[in-house]
């Protein structure tokens, strides 16, 4: 009689019941037909919720399903919750905009909820296949996304385009696991740890890290491997654009932090150098990169590559609290960039979307609150206390100077400033410049509870600072007892 | 009275009457007048309060007083920390000083975005109290960048035509300087595992140490001063920015560079302020004459006024190196001297700009015959700009230059020929705008100062008759807390000169 013990499954309950729930929808989405979207959405949201519901009362300490390639530890509660917030974000903001833009079919949020499914197995994935099972389930569903206005040229472009490279990545992804499989003979990450922990490391196995590192420089886009991010956000509809800039960052970063710590913590000294440097490339190109942009949503692609070479300056220390840094810091830049992204969501004149930068032109005449949200998200995307974007790069440049790496703190700080530069661009096109066009109200209950909710949360961000610590502390800690 | 958080109260009570001002509503004529009485009632009871404070003020001890402290990171060691010292508490009471002066200034001349405008100035009121009471490093370092978001608004919405270049100018560059001194206060943070500045001052540090923590401190508050060749950010600024933009960015935005030095660079790296003091010295020589003749060719008068700033703040700086009794005391002085006179030229120049709309110095002559009022409350301001005895100026020039001269004769000559040309500058400016036989044809419509106006320069005349005739109070409250800052500096440098080597 075969034992189902081996499965373990109440850890991954949480995935399974998310698993279950999708289908059931996509079933009823099929049935139903395109009609019922607005429905299905709020069921999505629904279902998202309670798998966050799940998610929190998961049990305590660190656990394996799967015979081990699923762990379940703090760090990966944490990075869960915060990518269904994400993802949560994410359909609430698409549902106005796919009915005015009348791409509102079922299969939206179905997948959605299919991406967010991925992203949930690559936060707890704790072996190079699981690994790779989570990262495709996610990546072919935002192929899908990004091209979902298949009318649109634009649209389809940014959707193929994002699948060839992904698809680069991903081969390199497996043919790295491939070299580490057969040099070091084992996917498991417990087991690599334990063979990296007894012994030096064979050449090939370095190679194949080299390799697995570019993959998932990919997936976070970092740069030299960030080339596919301004044109996929530039060309994606705007809510997915909001989506990709958020909930899969999160899910990829926790799994480059997994990758890097668990199985290959031993080699830290061989990876270092490669964060450091991709971590430098990303702020340094993303800031100068992004001062000649005059599309928002291309902006805010470059301004992501640039927050995540601050997030890997967490990484690149390597130590407990460069984790925990990186994990405030992602914290806020989710919130930041979900708040940015409900306004892009509302730049409408006329019923038509507009990206220019210059269409935010006098908006704090034409809408005051808006403008006032928008520039406290500014702000805080250039670190400036006392809003909570200051925080992130406070405990961030904490670790890097604690681990004694002044040179990369003392360039990300310069680039900090260089940056300023395009995100004040945007606050002075909102104030000091004469008004253009309006931009077409009303905006939406639901987009302005977003915009409120975030902006509270990023401008009186000081009493969230001790719980959000201690959270982060105790993800980061779960990450080095093992 | 003295258990009531007083100084929390004072840093946040204008914070309140922001957030206040933010929910009027209606009529855009209503929310103008509402804001502005919101506004003015707010700061003035502000001042009120900063008033207790400085009443409540002992002037015996050099510790500090009105002692706050709350965890607020404790997992980090980092707390919400507040209290004043003789160094810190009268630049609390200038900043709740001028901002309902401002306020008042700004009351006609304001008609655009009244709400945003006056929202603005209190918050930054907020920070910039709440930066001269924080004794926790990082509490400070958020007052202190925090200052860069409304100043940034301020010149950029309300300033006159180059306003966005000046406010990015002003912005980037005071950015910089401040991002290196966060990297110095985590490194500062990293050995001395705290950020309680009364702790701080009593942490050694290695000097290879403290001299890197010195640059980087220099790094941020020599562009806030600002020191030659960190200073072009400042006429650009100053030009750009609204009346009482400007009054801000003189009075008090200056004096966080130089009040960094004295809370900061030299308590917690003792051993590097005396190693760099020749750099200081040099730096601040050349400022006081290279920016006093670039003052003598200036044909704009708030570029001129914004010169002079420079070459004030240079004998500031000197004063504070010299590390004796009168020098920093006399920076201290010149520092609220300048704090009050600076401002009231900029609002000087408001009231013409105000009513001719150009800065020009040409424009103006013979002024005294239609603005007799005028001409003489310009000549107060001017004279004590000038430092003349009996004026405020002189007090603090005076004793900056006695500190200076036992500090380095060199020096105190140097600058002393600074004086006279800061007299060539000023009564040259008072030549070309006031006096000529008569006056010149269009301006002949021109009125003298109401009472609003009259209003916001007789305190400011007062002050800085006060400060010039009896400045006791204000140097006996200093006192205790500049002996303190002395003996510490002297005893750090002691023992390093017991151990170490020679000082240079």
């Amino acid at each position: 009689m075969l034992s189902w013990d081996f499965l373990a499954l109440q850890p991954a309950l949480p995935e399974v019941f998310l698993a279950l729930s999708t289908m059931a929808l996509l079933m009823l989405g099929v049935f139903r037909g395109d009609g019922h979207t607005r429905i299905l959405s709020w069921f999505a949201v629904l279902v998202l919720g309670l798998t966050l519901l799940l998610v929190l009362d998961g049990i305590g300490g660190t656990q394996r399903a799967f015979g081990g390639i699923f762990i379940v530890d703090a760090f990966a509660q944490y990075m869960k919750v915060l990518a269904l917030i994400g993802s949560s974000f994410a359909v609430v903001m698409s549902l106005g905009y796919i009915e005015r833009e009348k791409i509102a079919r079922f299969e939206y949020p179905i997948l959605f909820l299919f991406a967010t499914l991925g992203m949930m197995m690559m936060i707890s994935a704790n072996d190079l296949i699981a690994l790779y099972l989570g990262l495709e389930l996610q990546s072919l569903s935002l192929y899908v996304i990004a091209a979902f206005r298949r009318d649109s040229t634009r649209s389809t472009e940014a959707g193929l385009k994002y699948f060839v490279l992904g698809a680069l990545s991903s081969g390199m992804l497996l043919y790295g696991a491939s070299m580490v499989y057969g040099f070091a003979g084992t996917t498991g990450f417990d087991r690599l740890a334990a063979v990296l922990d007894a012994g030096a490391a064979p050449v090939g196995l370095i190679v194949g890290l080299v390799f697995v590192v570019s993959g998932l420089a990919f997936k976070v886009a970092a740069v030299p491997f960030h080339m596919w991010t301004p044109d996929v956000y530039e060309g994606a509809p705007t809510p997915v654009t909001a989506f990709f800039a958020v909930a899969p960052k999160v899910a990829a970063m926790a799994l480059f932090v997994r990758v890097m710590i668990d199985p290959f913590g031993a080699l830290i000294t061989q990876w270092q150098q490669i964060i450091v440097f991709i971590s430098i490339a990303s702020m340094v190109l993303a800031a100068f990169a992004a001062i000649d942009q005059r599309n928002i949503k291309r902006l805010m692609a470059y301004s992501s590559i640039g927050h995540v070479g601050y997030m890997l300056i967490g990484l690149a220390v390597g130590t407990e609290e460069g984790i925990s840094g990186l994990i405030i810091y992602l914290t806020i830049y989710v919130f930041m960039n979900v708040g940015t992204f409900a306004c892009i969501l509302c730049m409408r004149s006329h019923g038509r979307m507009v990206e220019g930068i210059d269409d935010l032109a006098g908006l704090g005449r034409t809408n005051a609150p808006m403008a006032a949200v928008l520039t406290a998200f500014m702000f805080s995307m250039t670190g400036i206390p006392p809003v909570a974007g200051f925080f992130g790069k406070f405990f961030i440049f904490r670790a890097a100077i604690n681990a004694e790496m002044y040179t990369l703190a003392v360039i990300g700080v310069l680039s900090s400033v260089v940056a300023a530069f395009y995100y004040l661009r945007i606050v002075k096109v909102m104030y000091f410049d004469e008004p253009a066009e309006r931009f077409d109200r009303p905006i939406g209950r639901e987009m302005s509870l977003i915009l409120v909710g975030t902006g509270l949360f990023i401008v009186f961000f000081f009493p969230f600072i001790s719980p959000l610590l201690t959270g982060a502390g105790v993800a980061a800690r779960s990450l080095f007892v093992g | 009275m003295s258990d009531w958080p007083l100084l929390s109260l004072t840093i946040f009570l204008p914070l309140v009457g922001a957030g206040f001002i933010l929910t009027i509503r209606g009529d855009a004529e209503i929310v103008a007048r509402n804001a502005r009485y919101a506004a003015l009632w707010t700061s003035l009871i502000t001042f009120v309060l900063s008033l207790a404070i400085w009443a409540n003020f002992d002037t015996s001890t050099a510790g500090f007083q009105f002692v706050e402290k709350a965890n607020w990171i404790p997992a980090y060691n980092i707390s919400y920390h507040l209290g004043v010292d003789g160094i810190s508490v009268f630049f609390v009471l200038l900043s709740t000083f001028l901002t309902p002066l401002c306020i008042i200034s700004s009351w006609q001349a304001i008609q655009d975005r009244v709400k945003e405008y006056m929202i603005a100035f209190l918050v930054l009121e907020t920070l910039m109290v709440g930066m001269f009471c924080a004794l926790d490093f990082l509490l400070f370092y958020v007052f202190f960048e925090g200052v860069l978001i409304p100043m940034f608004l301020i010149i950029g919405i309300w300033g006159g035509s180059r306003r966005v270049y000046s406010a990015f100018k002003f912005f980037l560059f005071t950015l910089t300087g401040s991002v290196l001194l966060l990297l110095a206060l985590l490194a500062i943070y990293f050995e001395a595992g705290t950020t309680d500045v009364p702790t701080l001052m009593k942490t050694v540090f290695p000097r290879t140490m403290q001299l890197w923590l010195w640059l980087a401190f220099f790094a941020s508050f020599a562009v806030k001063v600002p020191m030659w060749p960190f200073h072009t950010w400042l006429p650009d600024a100053h030009t750009e920015a609204p009346t009482a933009g400007s009054v801000i960015l003189a009075a008090v935005l200056l004096k966080m560079g130089a009040y960094g030095y004295l809370r900061f660079s030299i308590p917690m790296l003792p051993q590097a302020s005396a190693y760099f003091t020749p750099l200081i010295f040099s730096l601040s020589v050349i400022a006081i004459i290279y920016t006093s003749l670039v003052a003598l060719a200036q044909d704009d008068m708030k570029k001129l006024i914004a010169y002079s700033s420079v070459a004030h703040m240079g004998f500031v700086t000197i004063g504070i190196f010299t590390f004796n009794v009168q020098g920093i005391e006399g920076a201290i002085i010149l520092m609220l001297s300048h704090g009050v006179v600076s401002a009231a030229l900029f609002l000087c120049v408001g009231v013409l700009y105000d009513r001719e709309h150009s800065r020009d110095i040409s424009h103006y002559g013979g002024l005294v015959h239609r603005m007799p009022k005028y001409a003489v409350v310009f000549a107060v301001f001017m004279l004590a700009a000038v430092g003349l005895p009996g004026t405020s100026g002189f007090v603090g020039e005076f004793l900056a230059l006695v500190g200076a001269y036992q500090a380095n004769t060199l020096v105190a000559l140097l600058a002393t020929t600074g004086v006279v040309l800061g007299a060539a500058y000023m009564l040259w400016l008072y030549r070309r705008v006031f006096y000529g036989r008569r006056i010149r044809d269009h301006l002949k419509e021109i009125v003298d100062l109401d009472k609003r106006e009259i209003a916001v320069f007789a305190p400011l005349v007062a002050l800085v008759l006060w400060i010039g005739i009896y400045p006791a109070p204000f140097l006996d409250a200093i006192h205790a807390s500049v002996v303190g800052l002395i003996d510490q500096y002297e005893a750090a440098n002691a023992i390093k000169a017991a151990t170490g080597p020679a000082r240079p």
